[in-house]
């Protein structure tokens, strides 16, 4: 097991290098720049902005910016933000805390609803709330992340005023119920596409999975349904949720990108598209390779995981 | 200005004429229904004075987040609103056009003996009162500090115009500081009163890097509040400052809440949740049904922005100012207005704000004659092919205009052009392209074709605009200010470096007149309109003066109280 696990590391280190390359690649030769805003702004003329360039270093050939960045990051200085001149790993850290909340919130309720209507689905196949199951996760993957943000806020905010029409907290306020009470529309909405995929790899999985000879054989053993399901049932259904719990990140982070921005909810989310628009590349990079770092990390615990709660599968 | 007496004097400090604002802040141009009369009247309604203690907080809503906090450093408008309320400046102009003192006793004037009668010489008096947030005395120091680190090689400064003229500063007192300006530049008082806020020489005289200090996130001023606490992609909190030199503030606090979603933050200001909507403030789809709120007031007032057609003027056909003329003639700019700004903006033939001191009356006005404009070119040699399209000596009249991807009611005006310029021979196609490109070399550089761009030409409230239309201002060309259209003119030069070294306002509004016809006469831009913004405030907010000589008009929230 060690073994395998120093292996995927070493696989995990070389693909962040080439994640690091190829991203700062592509960042650096899409058109404009971090100074473009202030281009049409007239409060600056072309003198200045060319010695902010030259300041900021922005003038030098593209392989030697990045291996001064690459250099750099690799003894822990991830840059300062060209925005607000802020660490980049402390920009980070500032909005990582409401993107883990708003992603945190959205699994759980993800992850038990959508268990529990793949299970029902499954054990109650064709039924009518199998039926309704299916449409409603058809429907569900269908919506667009944005569109059912403004929906819920049209309806439960705007009509109804039951819910906050985004933040996550009322200013000067701050307690548990305020953040509570924030967090409710943008975490189901964020959940919603999850839900739906849950519900259908669950379903999937115990519907493979009750059909299996040994399920046949403890019903005939005489044993009570309820331990067939949970025992036999549900303990290998589970099994390859695992490979998709691992592999939730990019797209939890793609559905949050669009329910922070709905939802003016700080995170990562918006900060990555802010710094994408403002073309703030330190904190780019470091979003991108913060979230390279993740996915794999993901990955490797889901095998390591897998491998653990199942004895049929083997490493090394 | 026109003082009482009719006489521009040299340094006066009012720098507005009864103008159109002020006409209708007397009431008779109500019947224009959205004029910055609004203010006034908003004022005059319900007449209450401000509280003895500063008392409750503002949440305004910004659709960009302010991320620039040092005030000489490169920011954008969104930033300048916290530099309001965090800095203060020598002077400020106010919503009149008048230059107002702020840490300066005085403005400088010929008068007054704060200017010599060259204009090389500054002698500013400053006030003795004024403290920075953390208790140290304001004193001359601070200016001659503030002026010296913009000239500092080693800092990231936003812009050395006007600046690098400073030479000899010289403390006198702690109230007093004198320079020599190299040369004669008159748009200094303005960039001053607009872009010049003054620093604390006491704390950053300390740090060994300019450009990165804690200062930077979490600045120390002498404006009217101070700093609270940022959340980062969230909000800015500041605190009043009850020391402060001047008139308030009057709230204990004032939130600056980023949104970047128009629509969202126009949802929150509808649920109750933000008490000003600022910076790009209200969609105008929303403007009608917001003014219906309840609550709520509506503010539409003129800003310093003219959104116009920039064309590319060493492009193949815009070379040709009949081109130009034709194009010009066939814009129907009113449906324009009418169909994808519900009428809000005025149309308007100059680049200088219908508000200013310096804005000509009687240039030539635009009329949509398509007629005219294709026996124009048909007079021209721009003759129609079998496809419709004029050509000219193999030169084919179609073009592309690019505008910032996603802004969607320019897109919707470029389809509005392709149609009008259809109907004349001319072919547009649409390049549209994301802010951070566009803005970028393509427009630095003139790599485009036309664009559809709001430009507030203006320095501050001066009409210098020599980095815009001096022919020694094309970055494409070597030069170093932002003349992308590349239009040169030698006359135009003549006015320019003419209208920067006078200091009497009534040459200055000649030349400035003179060059206006000479811009509109040339069709150097499209004008289509002067741009507007729609604001919201909370019903019982007082204090709201929307002000066209600001960038943000957040810039009085010191005045601003709740009834």
């Amino acid at each position: 097991m060690a073994r395998y696990v120093a292996n995927r590391l070493a696989q995990a280190i070389m693909l962040l290098v080439i994640v690091s390359a190829i991203g700062f690649a592509i960042l650096h030769l899409a058109p404009g720049g971090p100074l473009s805003q202030f281009a049409v702004s007239g409060q600056m003329t072309q003198e200045d902005l060319d010695r902010v360039t030259r300041q900021l270093g922005l003038d030098r050939p593209l392989p030697i910016q990045y291996l001064d960045w690459f250099g750099r990051m690799l003894k822990g200085d991830w840059g300062k933000s060209y925005r607000d001149g802020e660490a980049v790993l402390s920009v980070i850290s500032s909005h990582l805390g409401a993107t883990l909340e708003l992603m945190a919130t959205a699994t759980i309720i993800a992850v038990l609803l959508g268990c529990w209507i793949g299970i029902l689905g499954a054990l109650r196949r064709y039924s009518v709330f199998d039926t309704l199951a299916t449409v409603g996760a058809m429907i569900a993957l269908s919506i667009p992340t944005f569109w059912f943000g403004l929906v819920t806020i049209y309806v439960f905010s705007v009509k109804l005023g039951w819910l906050p029409a985004g933040n996550r907290q009322t200013i000067g306020d701050g307690s548990f119920l305020d953040l509570l009470h924030h967090l409710i529309a943008p975490a189901m909405v964020l959940a919603l596409v999850e839900t739906a995929m849950w519900g259908r790899f669950m379903r999937s999985s115990m519907l493979e999975v009750i059909n299996q000879d040994y399920i046949r054989t403890a019903r005939a053993k005489g044993m009570p349904e309820w331990r067939i399901l949970t025992v036999h049932g549900l303990r290998n259904a589970l099994l390859p949720m695992i490979t998709v719990a691992g592999l939730q990140f990019p797209t939890l982070l793609g559905g949050a990108l669009v329910a922070e921005t709905v939802f003016t909810w700080p995170g990562m989310g918006r900060l990555f598209l802010d710094s994408i628009g403002y073309r703030d590349y330190p904190v780019v990079m470091g979003i991108l390779m913060f979230s390279a770092t993740m996915v794999l990390i993901g990955s490797l615990l889901a095998d390591i995981l897998y491998a653990v709660v199942d004895p049929r599968i083997r490493v090394g | 200005m026109a003082d009482d007496t009719g006489r521009f004097g040299v340094g006066a400090v009012h720098l507005g004429v009864p103008n159109r604002r002020q006409f209708f802040q007397l009431g008779v141009g109500a019947a224009a229904g959205w004029s910055l009369a609004g203010s006034a009247f908003a004022q005059t309604e319900r007449p209450t004075s401000p509280p003895d203690k500063p008392r409750g907080q503002v949440i305004a809503a910004l659709s960009q987040e302010p991320t620039v906090f040092h005030p000489l450093m490169p920011g954008i408008e969104v930033d300048q609103g916290i530099w309001w309320q965090v800095f203060s400046p020598l002077w400020y102009i106010d919503p009149d056009g008048n230059f107002v003192p702020d840490l300066a006793r005085e403005v400088p004037t010929l008068e007054n003996g704060g200017l010599s009668a060259d204009g090389l010489t500054w002698k500013i008096k400053l006030r003795s009162d004024v403290k920075w947030h953390d208790g140290t005395p304001f004193t001359a120091e601070d200016v001659k500090f503030s002026i010296e680190l913009i000239n500092n090689p080693g800092f990231r400064a936003r812009s050395r115009v006007g600046h690098s003229l400073v030479k000899d500063i010289t403390v006198v007192a702690p109230d007093e500081i004198h320079w020599r300006m190299e040369a004669p530049y008159s748009p200094y008082m303005s960039i001053l009163a607009s872009f010049t806020f003054i620093v604390p020489k006491h704390i950053l005289e300390k740090v060994s890097d300019p450009n990165a200090s804690p200062f930077h996130n979490a600045p120390v001023g002498t404006g009217p509040f101070r700093w609270g606490e940022r959340v980062p992609g969230d909000h800015i909190q500041l605190n009043a400052h009850t020391g402060y030199h001047g008139k308030g503030p009057y709230v204990e606090r004032v939130v600056f809440k980023y949104i970047p979603d128009l629509t969202v933050l126009y949802t929150q200001f509808r649920t109750g949740q933000v008490d000003y909507t600022g910076l790009a403030g209200i969609l105008p789809n929303f403007v009608q049904e917001a003014k219906t709120l309840k609550g709520r007031k509506i503010f539409v007032s003129s800003t310093s922005s003219v959104e116009h057609i920039a064309p590319n003027l060493d492009f193949g056909p815009f070379t040709d100012r009949a081109v130009r003329e034709a194009l010009y003639l066939g814009i129907n700019k009113q449906a324009i207005i009418d169909a994808l700004y519900y009428g809000l903006p005025t149309q308007t033939e100059s680049f200088v704000p219908q508000q200013a001191w310096s804005f000509q009356q009687g240039l030539p006005q635009h009329k949509y004659d398509p007629a005219k404009a294709n026996a124009l070119l048909d007079a021209a040699g721009w003759v129609r092919g079998s496809s419709g399209i004029r050509e000219k000596g193999g030169v084919k009249l179609e073009f592309t205009n690019s505008t910032t991807a996603g802004s969607a009611v320019r897109e919707q005006c470029q389809q509005l052009l392709i149609q009008d310029w259809r109907a004349i021979g001319a072919t547009m196609r649409v390049n549209n392209m994301p802010a951070a490109v566009i803005w970028g070399d393509f427009w630095q550089q003139s790599k485009f074709n036309s664009v559809i761009v709001g430009v507030n030409f203006m320095l501050g409230s001066d009409p210098d605009v020599t980095p815009r239309f001096g022919s020694g201002a094309i970055p494409a060309k070597g030069g170093r200010g932002y003349n992308t259209y590349q239009y040169q003119n030698a006359e135009a030069d003549r006015l320019l470096s003419q209208g920067a070294k006078q200091f009497d306002l009534a040459q200055r509004k000649a030349t400035y007149g003179e060059l206006q016809k000479l811009i509109r006469n040339d069709l150097a831009i499209l004008p289509l309109f002067q741009s507007f913004i729609a604001e919201g405030i909370k019903e019982g907010l007082q204090g709201f003066r929307p002000n066209i000589n600001m960038s943000i008009n957040s810039w009085n929230m010191r005045e601003w109280y709740w009834a």
